[in-house]
């Protein structure tokens, strides 16, 4: 039988606000532990929390990104669990009145669009860092480092209208991205300010109904997540062609085997009790509040994509790439503000700019070449002063040393040589040393003026005017 | 008269005609706690040392000839539920037996800013659970007026101390009538205030929509003085009412002329004390006489507000204290995992009732159940609040008895927690309304015990409460002293 993959995706992402969401604590990355810290956010007997207007401004400016519908009246919730994370031994969080509800993001997969939608979208309290001495399996103690407690978090509930793992991390993608545009969260995986869990199940192709879902967790990365996925389709449809039956359950994935393995069973699932938090009031948004946060979004990467290809005539892929990040995509605009040139601009972009910045670890908005820098390079390359293939030496100096590219190009004597009686002697000089090529190139072999020019770039040390060695050499031969 | 037998508006006149000295008073009340308390049993922390250093600073503060606050240099005590910098907050549990809080509860803060000098902390049942102090996990407080019977609860130990003179006033917390029982037990002045109207913050949670902060008196100035000092909005608390408190002292007025007193007749049902009953129906006819109205009332829900609370309450209770789990304060129990860990440090840490509680809690709470009885009880809880919107639309208070009974003896009810529970059928409907309540004494049964009056209100209606009290109060003569009988 031909199984159809279910998806639903659980992304938590921790809010950038300054800080935490039921008191005044610092929500500063890093910070050594146990230091953002006060009364509430450790739970201490008789403190009462404080809910932070920013965190909710946040979550209406990420409801509203995502196309969703903001609550007028909306409230907080206690979800009881026991963990030593949680110092409160609940988690304060929202239940059946999120602040935001019923939204959408489209994705792009092969070249087609396809529009995910999204549940809901609610606030809650993070919780705590469990810090163990040696390895979590070899360590008999813990310690708890509760900076983390309290941060404000968005979790983000998809519809399972995911197909393929690869649909998953395409949506993934799109959401961090709009995320990182309307400036709410700075989804770093890697230090947990975006976390992922996903649902997973298979069914009949064609079928409308849902098969037993798995819930799959600690996925570290988007390629984990496509990966876990891949591996949790393939082992549901193992069981089910056995005539087996999927179990409801949690799995975790294993990133070093590469295998999900089972953490709890339905029947082991909590029962977190959840009722409205007393110590909390309604939470009630005026429309006023949420058209104040709609006319302060900024442009999103769809409408920004749409205006690079419209307006820059980028290419749909050049486009895609260059907004994928509002950073990339200001240092983008940046750029073209002072030298009208779209298509080379996203081509320095996407070539030489990535592979620096990927080799270093850097973030375009730490780069040395500044958009000012980036630009004059461009017009010099332009005006001709210096050819593709010096610009290329220039760029890597420039992100070297952060010095101006005129600067670099003078000190350096990169000035392209334009002067053709100064070409001229160099023609004549290979055409003079290399007399089997000279003959070659007469006798047909077209292909025999490359080493030629070459030579001439080379004498030059490549400052010669490419086209203007190619038009002497071939009126010399 | 001894210094300790003063109210603190008398104290107050007295120290700033420097008839008397701040550290006198301490000394006084101190000396007086010495000798007495170990048979009241009132404190589970006294704070000797601390006291004389406030007391100090008032005294010199009165040197310099600078204006004191009315509660400046007066000895106080605390429930100790109440978050104290420094000081042990047990809860009279043993899982916070040695918690010192870091921080001042915001009603702490206000009386530091006054000036209060802190005589200790005082006795309650554990978590406040209780109507007794039996559930305290130390020792039973028992009732200045006959040792032998509890001084009820949760704030036995405040009305206790305030009563035996062992401090001039006192802070309870009221959940089901936890300032008011005690109160009427013990022959003082206690006011449960508007839910919203004294700042939370810092007031170990029982039961979070419910409690509320409130004074134990000698008389009802004091209350009025008290409630003035703690009350206002506070931006710790989300649920604290964002509007300035009026000077509540300005309510001290001896004048009911006009007055609308609605007398609910499901509180006089019977199997009620008749001496109680009789005691309270006095009352109202001295207020009468002063030129009220009174008239038979309905409250129809009566009877279904306290199952009501004892699923509310439990089901907060029981998220509440979730965090008493052993690990970042409080006691813990070993274990050889988490799960251990956690097993052990909740068997050994509580007491049976608050055990209880949290069961009765978690049940209400788990899913298949929450609507039955979670989402039921709020309806209830809602219906209750209606009866008292709509008999506030003709009445201006409305008068009970606090308690069913006068102060029964220790031991005598802690068989039957239904029996015990009954103590706050008067009570509880005022905190599921979270409407102000105020209990005085309006008369002693045959063995001397004293009956408490309780007089109702709509929400901020604190100012009435006080004229009437403080009317009732000028016009009859039930403000005594405690016989001590036993000590
Ligand atoms: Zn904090």
């Amino acid at each position: 039988m031909k199984y159809e993959i279910v998806i639903g995706l659980e992304v938590h992402a921790e809010l950038k606000t300054n800080s935490k969401i039921f008191c005044g604590c610092s929500t500063h990355f890093g910070a050594e532990q146990n230091t953002n810290v006060c009364p509430v956010c450790l739970g201490l007997p008789g403190s009462l929390p404080v809910l932070n207007q920013r965190a909710v401004e946040f979550a209406i400016r990420a409801g509203l990104a995502l196309n969703c519908e903001i609550a007028e009246f909306s409230k907080f919730d206690r979800k009881n669990y026991y963990y030593p994370d949680l110092p409160k031994d609940y988690q304060i969080s929202q239940y059946d009145l999120p602040v935001c509800k019923n939204g959408y993001l489209d994705i792009e997969v092969n070249g087609e669009t396809k529009r995910i939608g999204i549940t809901r979208i609610h606030l809650e309290e993070d919780a705590g860092k469990l810090v163990h001495p040696q390895t979590i399996t070899t360590s008999n103690y813990a310690y708890v480092d509760y900076n983390r407690t309290g941060v404000p978090l968005v979790e983000i509930v998809s519809e399972p209208d995911i197909r393929t793992p690869e649909e998953a991390r395409a949506y993934l993608t799109k959401l961090r991205s709009i995320l990182e545009y309307c400036d709410v969260s700075d989804c770093k995986m890697e230090e947990g300010s975006l976390r992922c869990d996903a649902n997973i199940s298979l069914r009949p192709a064609g079928a409308d109904y849902f098969g037993t879902k798995a819930e799959l967790k600690n996925m570290n990365s988007f390629k984990a997540v496509q990966k876990g996925l891949e591996y949790e389709a393939m082992r549901q449809e193992d069981v089910l062609a056995d005539g087996g039956a999927i179990r409801q359950e949690t799995r975790t994935w294993d990133e070093a085997r590469g295998v999900t393995l089972s953490m709890r069973s339905k029947e082991q699932a909590h029962d977190y009790r959840y009722f409205p938090d007393p110590d909390l009031v309604p939470l009630l948004i005026s429309r006023e509040q949420v058209e104040e946060v709609r006319t302060s979004l900024p442009e999103l990467p769809d409408a920004r994509k749409d205006r690079l290809v419209e307006q820059d005539g980028l290419s749909s892929y050049d486009a895609e790439v260059i907004t994928a990040s509002r950073a990339v995509a200001d240092y983008y605009d940046a750029v073209k503000k002072l030298v009208d040139d779209p298509k080379t601009i996203a081509n320095w972009i996407m070539g030489d700019m990535m592979k620096q910045l990927n080799t270093r670890g850097l973030s375009i908005t730490a780069s040395p070449v500044t958009p000012v820098h980036l630009a004059e390079m461009i017009q010099l390359l332009n005006k001709g002063t210096i050819s593709g293939k010096i610009a290329k030496n220039v760029f890597e100096e420039m992100f070297v040393s952060g010095k101006k590219p005129a600067e670099i190009v003078k000190e350096q004597g990169l000035v392209q040589i334009s002067d053709e009686s100064a070409i001229i002697a160099i023609v004549e000089q290979v055409i003079a040393a290399n007399p089997q090529s000279v003959a070659d190139f007469r006798a047909g072999k077209e292909k025999a003026i490359g080493f030629l020019v070459g030579q001439v770039m080379k004498q030059s040390k490549g400052r010669a005017n490419p086209e203007m060695v190619n038009k002497l050499l071939k009126e010399r031969l | 008269m001894k210094l300790y037998e003063y109210t603190a508006h008398q104290l107050h006149t007295m120290l700033t005609e420097k008839k008397v000295s701040a550290r006198e008073l301490a000394e006084s009340t101190l000396q007086r706690v010495r000798n007495l308390d170990e048979n009241i049993k009132g404190y589970v922390t006294v704070t000797a040392e601390q006291a004389l250093a406030q007391a100090k600073a008032v005294d010199e503060k009165i040197a310099r000839g600078e204006e004191i606050a009315p509660l400046a240099g007066i000895p106080m005590a605390i429930k100790d539920n109440i978050c104290t910098t420094g000081i042990k907050t047990t809860c009279s549990s043993k899982i916070l037996a040695n918690f010192v809080p870091p921080y001042d509860a915001t009603v702490m803060q206000k009386l530091q800013a006054a000036d209060g000098v802190l005589i200790g902390k005082t006795n309650l049942d554990e978590f406040a659970m209780g109507s007794s102090t039996e559930n305290s996990a130390f020792f039973t407080t028992s009732n200045p007026w006959d040792l032998e019977r509890v001084p009820g609860g949760s704030s036995g130990g405040s009305a206790a101390v305030v009563a035996a003179d062992e401090a001039v006033w006192a802070l309870g917390s009221d959940t089901g009538g936890s300032i008011r029982q005690p109160a009427a037990y013990c022959g003082v002045v206690g006011l449960k205030p508007t839910y919203g109207r004294v700042s939370r913050y810092g007031l170990i949670a029982y039961a979070s929509s419910l409690d509320q902060i409130g004074p134990l008196t000698k008389d009802v100035t004091d209350c009025a003085f008290v409630l003035k000092a703690i009350s206002g909005h506070d931006p710790k608390d989300s649920t604290s009412v964002n509007s300035a408190a009026p000077d509540y002292t300005k309510a001290l007025v001896n004048d009911v002329k006009g007055l609308r007193i609605g007398v609910p007749r499901e509180f006089f049902v019977a199997g009620m004390d008749e001496e109680v009953r009789a005691a309270v129906m006095a009352g109202i006819e001295a207020l009468v006489r002063q030129g009220a109205v009174a008239e038979e009332v309905s409250l129809p829900h009566t009877d279904y507000a306290m199952p009501a609370y004892y699923v509310i309450a439990p089901a907060e209770a029981s998220s509440n204290l979730a965090r008493y789990d052993g690990v970042s304060y409080g006691y813990r129990g070993e274990g050889d995992d988490i799960v251990a860990m956690y097993k052990r440090t909740r068997t050994e840490g509580f007491g049976a009732e608050v055990k209880r509680r949290i069961l009765l809690g978690t049940y209400a709470l788990s899913s298949g159940y929450y609507d039955a009885y979670y989402l039921k009880a709020l309806k209830v809880r809602t219906l209750v609040k209606q009866d008292y919107d709509r008999a506030f639309e003709k009445y201006d208070v409305l008068i009970t008895p606090t308690a069913p009974s006068a102060a029964f003896k220790i031991g005598e009810k802690s068989a039957d927690p239904i029996e015990l529970y009954l103590q706050d059928v008067c009570t509880i409907p005022i905190n599921l309304a979270g409407i102000p309540g105020i209990s005085l004494p309006c008369g002693y049964t045959r063995s001397g015990l004293p009956i408490g009056m309780q007089i109702i209100g709509q929400a901020f209606s604190e100012e009435t409460l006080l004229r009437v009290a403080y009317t009732f109060e000028q016009n009859t003569d039930f403000r005594r002293k405690p016989s001590l009988k036993g000590v």
